[in-house]
């Protein structure tokens, strides 16, 4: 959410298209097909006229119907002929549109998994998403679209000029003179009108605001008795996007105004300057008619093309600059050689892993920070530990962990995993040892079973009953329909907070890790759940390494080691009664928590 | 539809252009082909309807036309411009009417929504009343300006075309007619099979964009289980069927086009085939020709839009019935004879009992007395019934007749003016909503016009000053989205300032200091009492200092008054209020030693 969430055209050399070229390479057939069979398809249009001018010269002209099977014949041919061209460069246009599009998802998608967290530390997930599913849209609609209707168009253009040149050249000319007009009018309209849709777009958005705030802060609303208020405000969004779009109307109006005099202006040329003043001439007279006024409409589509490729250099820009964003945390190639990477493990190569942790003197930086969070620090975690990290919120509890879990690594210093650096295994290695159970729930979209085998997709349907067992939510399914093939909805959203978070409970026990980390949930759920939950996370730390950012005393208490954490730095450690009698900082967290879990638990 | 009205001029403006338009369309093969006939191959006059064979005399008759050809390339101008201005008229009449509606619209239904009763946005979903909102206003706009609109205009025209093919040649226009049905029918039965392809693209479509979304957001989760292969696949086979769905519908598309391609363009071959063919017959001349293929031109266009617009309306159809449903849910309203009383009375509440909608009984026989200018300090569990308290003198949730009542001054609320009421009633709710605006915005939202001094007060009491003077922009931070973050401890006391500047004689604190340390909280009490010390206030807290200042306390236990009594009082009896005092008050040790027994 930094220096590139801007909007603002990005000019590349020759709009970005190179960079397009190894990511279109395997369809140049396609557009070449594509390409061929559209300016094939433009025959037909471009001999239209020409079939006119033979109906009028030679039948009517000539009084006779001499050739008419042949006439007939030939155009029934030609229609056919173009319409199955066309058919077949819209079916390859469609269908490179959509591969492209696919192709760049993927590899948008694919890419992102091997980002580091700093990346998405720095972009709102809003953003990076609307790279991956929009800007690959708009770039797949440019080379198969934009490109098609440049054919199609141009080919007319340039036919349509041939013949007439053919035909008429002093004609031929005259008509011409008129297009280099239309091509800057067109130009000028098509720059305003884009403001003023983007204008609208903006004020769009900012209408769907205005209701959301009305709805979502109704209560507020009511309370304060600023009804009218909010609406007054409201009306005045409303006015302008009317006067807005009123203005695009009168802009687009006026376009078609221009186009269709510079169309007559055209006829009018080929009637004053024509001298069709012979009867054998009539054919030629409505040939020209036909040209000259058929001629400005491909001319709009290719101003509208061109303006697609400036538009689109955005798109371009942002997406290449992703595809070429590098991980902070990359595992060495001769790692990979041994180990494997995300997409392609060699497990047959893993170690199996213990579950001991050690910081070795690590200092550390955030990338998008200047100051130290960790200095010199060191500490060991051996095999069944339960260490609590605690602090107010935002004091920067995540940190550890993000270390443990090789979200980031070190500015200096080693974190060692069953005694050896982690950097000399891969990620996957590390990460398939270790479960994690956020704050806030996040299951995926699909069946509580697909979610559950997340961690561990060989589980036996024992082990699944096991673990839902373990955590007592193995109620939650069986309130279900569908039991284990409850669909959870997107997030998970069809569930309660509580259910979630069980399920998550149950989705890290079924991964048996060895390493465990836990971020318990401050979010309210009813007293009952949150005992289940409390139980859950007993039973879970059991037998494992365990880190757990720790907001209930029970956890607090019961830990092996206490980690206080505030603004951003380690302040204190020990167990919990070595802090309490340091009366520090952490006695003063502790004191407040007491007083506000005892009432809470009073009045529940 | 009673939302036309004030746009019908607009409309009927719009069609006139749309008449005048499509009649200056008609008139410009008209010179063509007098044009072609009289000056170019020199035909007799006579077959020309009067009025255009004494036009031409007027300039001068066919031969010197001849020789200024210009002329008739200046008529042809002429008509052109004024079909420009029609239909710069149709365009811009259309934006007008169809801007105007859909202001209207928009307008009604932001008003009438914030006058719907508070049950009414509690049973129904924001999501879905906001897609109302936006979606289907969206399409009925559509529908008024390319639907109505444009059909309308396409009748015109097909109208006038067949009238002037009529009067050229009778069989070459059934010749030019027939096929047209088939068009019609052919386009409307694709758009059809269309409509359901795009549906089914965008549901997939929206779940490969969901699936993108979970794996962005829960990217912890997925390095953290090292599921990237896993993710990697889920996303490809989804993008392969969402892609493979295109495809088809695409080469679907490419063949509709294709086919429509030929089917008009056989059209247009049958006119100038039979046109010929009736030319050489002395049925009609070179200028009809050309004129009558001129004229069919215009019609094949319109009619194969006609298939996807017919297609269209049925989605407006829809759009419509989902906004009446808004628009027809009752609004609150106040009782014909009721009053605004001044509200520095007592207020009382008399055996209230209540219910939401289809649950169990949340208060019940509930009666009390807060003397004016008092405070009443509230504490109970979750599910007590405290906000629901809060509600019920707001008026936020009308009590039943049968319910017992609430009075203010000896006036039941229920005969108060709404608006009297809740302006006399300093609302601070559990969890503030904040408008994403300036900080300034949002403190002077209910007082317009307040002066600068009188905010800073409200704020200085809020003990907001000192914070805001932290911002960089100080009053001028934006709130919400595009700003600043607020801590949910700043959010309360801004809401806290922003009712104080209302000076209302009567405040309600919804556990609105929660998120404030100890000490704030106190400060904040004590400018109150300085400040407003006439104000009758409702407090509802889980601390005991605070609940302590107050002159007397209620325990509420699922919906009954537990206890009731000054704060001395209950410190000195047993229960909720004692031992909630006890915990906090009580020393860290002492707790170390209770939590091991």
């Amino acid at each position: 959410m930094t220096e590139d969430t801007d909007n603002t055209a990005a000019s590349l050399p020759f709009f970005g298209i190179p960079r397009l070229v190894p990511l279109v390479r395997k369809y140049r057939k396609a557009l070449l097909t594509m390409i061929v069979c559209g300016l094939f398809g433009s025959v037909m249009d471009i001999g239209l006229p020409l079939l006119q001018k033979y109906a009028l010269d030679h039948f009517i002209g000539g009084r006779t119907l001499d050739t008419m099977p042949a006439f007939v014949a030939l155009y029934l041919a030609g229609i056919l002929f173009s319409s199955a061209m066309n058919f077949i460069a819209g079916s390859y246009a469609i269908s490179t549109e959509v591969r492209v599009n696919r192709d760049l998802r993927a590899a948008a998608f694919n890419h992102l998994q091997t980002l580091s967290f700093d990346y998405f530390n720095r972009h709102g997930v809003g953003w990076i998403h609307s790279r991956v599913m929009s800007d690959t849209g708009r770039i797949g609609t440019l080379v198969s679209w934009s490109l098609m209707e440049c054919v199609w168009h141009a080919t007319f253009l340039v036919g349509a000029l041939a013949v007439m040149l053919a035909v008429n050249a002093r004609l031929a000319l005259l008509v011409m003179l008129i297009l280099p007009l239309i091509v800057v009018l067109y130009a000028l309209f098509q720059k305003k009108l884009m403001e003023a849709n983007r204008r609208i777009r903006e004020l769009n958005s900012r209408i769907t605001g205005d209701f959301n705030e009305g709805i979502t802060g109704a209560k507020t609303i009511k309370t304060l008795v600023i009804e009218d208020r909010m609406a007054d405000d409201f009306v005045k969004d409303t006015s302008e996007i009317k006067k807005t779009g009123i203005r695009a109307a009168r802009l687009r109006g006026a376009f078609a105004v221009t186009m269709n005099l510079a169309s007559s202006l055209a006829l009018a040329i080929v009637l004053w300057q024509g001298g069709f003043l012979r009867a054998s001439e009539v054919g030629t007279f409505s040939l020209f008619m036909s040209y000259a006024q058929g001629m400005m409409e491909p001319v709009r589509w290719i101003v509208d093309a061109i303006s697609d490729v400036i538009t689109t250099q955005v798109n371009i820009e942002r997406l290449t600059r992703l595809l070429a964003t590098r991980s902070d945390v990359t595992d060495a190639p001769e790692v990979i050689e041994r180990y494997g990477d995300s997409f392609s493990p060699k497990k047959e190569n893993w170690e199996p892993i213990r579950g001991d942790i050690a910081f070795e003197d690590v200092s550390f930086r955030y990338p998008d920070g200047d100051e130290l969070v960790l200095d010199h620090f060191s500490l060991d975690i051996p095999f069944g530990t339960n260490l609590a990290i605690v602090g107010e919120t935002g004091a920067g509890k995540s940190t550890l962990v993000n270390l443990v879990c090789r979200f980031f690594e070190p500015t200096s210093g080693r974190v060692l995993i069953d005694g050896r650096d982690a950097r000399e295994r891969s990620q996957l290695w590390l990460h398939s040892a270790i479960g994690y159970v956020l704050q806030t729930p996040h299951l995926f979209s699909g069946t509580i079973r697909e979610n559950l085998l997340y961690g561990n997709p060989d589980a036996t349907e024992e082990d699944v009953r096991r673990a839902l067992a373990l955590v007592s939510a193995d109620e939650v399914v069986a309130r279900m329909e569908k039991g284990l093939d409850t669909d959870v909805g997107e997030g998970g959203d069809l569930l309660s907070t509580g259910e979630k978070q069980l399920l998550s409970f149950a989705r890290a026990i079924l991964a048996d890790p060895r390493i465990l980390v836990l971020d318990e949930a401050t979010a309210s759920v009813d007293t009952l759940t949150e005992r289940k939950i409390q139980d859950a996370m007993k039973t879970a730390i059991r037998g494992r390494t365990s880190l757990v950012i720790a907001h209930r005393l029970s956890t607090i208490r019961n830990a092996d080691r206490i980690l206080v954490v505030r603004n951003g730095k380690i302040v204190e450690r020990g167990t919990h009664r070595q802090l309490l009698d340091q009366k520090g900082h952490y006695y003063r967290l502790y004191t407040r928590q007491y007083e506000d879990e005892a009432t809470n638990d009073l009045l529940s | 539809m009673r939302f036309l009205k004030g746009c019908k001029t607009f409309f009927l403006l719009c069609m006139l252009c749309a008449a005048v338009s499509a009649l200056a369309d008609m008139i410009a093969p008209q010179i063509v082909r007098v044009t072609v006939d009289q000056i170019i191959l020199g035909e007799s006059a006579a077959s020309l309807h009067p009025a255009v064979s004494r036009a031409l005399e007027a300039l001068g008759g066919a031969e010197r036309l001849r020789e200024r050809l210009w002329i008739m390339a200046l008529a042809v101008m002429v008509v052109t411009l004024v079909k420009c201005v029609a239909q710069y008229g149709f365009r811009v009449f259309n934006a007008k009417g169809c801007e105007t509606l859909v202001k209207t619209l928009r307008d009604t239904l932001f008003r009438h929504i914030e006058r719907l009763p508070f049950q009414w946005h509690v049973q129904n979903h924001t999501g879905d009343i906001i897609q109302r909102c936006t979606s289907d206003i969206e399409t009925t706009r559509s529908f008024v300006s390319e639907q109505m609109t444009q059909l309308l205009r396409i009748a015109i025209l097909l109208a006038m075309s067949v009238f002037f093919m009529l009067r050229m040649n009778v069989s070459l226009t059934l010749v030019a007619m027939i096929p047209l049905p088939v068009v019609v029918w052919y386009s409307l039965h694709f758009h059809r099979k269309f409509r359901k392809g795009f549906q089914t693209c965008d549901e997939n479509e929206g779940l490969l964009s969901a699936m993108a979304q979970e794996n962005l957001t829960g990217v912890r989760v997925v390095r953290a289980f090292g599921r990237e292969r896993h993710e990697r696949d889920r996303f490809a086979a989804q993008n392969e069927h969402y892609t493979s769905l295109w495809v088809k519908l695409g080469r679907l598309m490419s063949f509709f086009w294709a086919s429509a391609d030929v089917l008009s363009g056989v059209q247009v071959m049958l006119v100038v085939v039979f046109g010929a063919r009736f030319c050489l017959r002395g049925e009609m001349t070179s200028g009809e020709y050309i004129a009558f293929i001129s004229y069919n031109g215009m019609l094949v266009w319109p009619v194969r839009m006609l298939g996807r617009m017919i297609g269209e309306m049925s989605k407006a159809r829809v759009g419509i019935r989902r906004i009446a449903f808004i628009l027809e849910a009752e609004e609150e309203k106040d009782a014909p004879d009721a009053v605004s009383p001044p509200m520095d009375g007592d207020i009382r509440f008399e055996h209230v009992s209540f219910a939401y909608d289809g649950c169990p009984e949340t208060l019940h026989d509930v009666d009390l007395t807060i003397p004016a200018g008092t405070t009443l300090g509230v504490l109970g569990g979750t599910g007590s019934g405290k906000s629901t308290l809060t509600y019920l003198l707001d008026r936020l949730y009308p009590l039943p007749p049968e319910c017992g009542r609430i009075t203010i001054g000896g006036v039941d609320i229920a005969n108060i003016r709404l608006e009297h009421l809740r302006r006399n009633i300093g609302m601070v709710l559990q969890e503030p909503f904040l408008f994403s605006r300036t900080l300034r915005e949002n403190l002077s939202v209910a007082a317009p016009e307040l002066p600068e001094a009188e905010l800073h007060a409200a704020a200085e009491a809020a003990c907001l000053e000192e914070t805001v003077a932290g911002f960089p922009k100080g009053y001028e931070t934006f709130v919400g989205e595009r700003g600043v973050t607020l801590s949910g401890g700043q959010k309360q006391r801004a809401a806290i300032a922003r009712m104080l500047v209302r000076k209302a004689p009567i405040m309600v604190f919804d556990d609105s200091l929660s998120a404030v340390d100890t000490e704030t909280d106190a400060k904040i009490r004590r400018a109150l009492e300085r400040r407003f010390g006439t104000a009758t206030i409702l407090l509802i807290s889980h601390r005991i200092t605070t609940l302590s200042k107050a002159d007397q306390v209620l325990v509420l236990d699922h919906g009954r008054v537990s206890q009731l009594g000054t704060p001395e009082q209950l410190r000195n009896q047993p229960g909720l209020y004692r031992r909630i005092h006890d915990i906090q008050s009580a020393s860290v040790e002492l707790q170390e030693a209770e939590a091991r027994a």
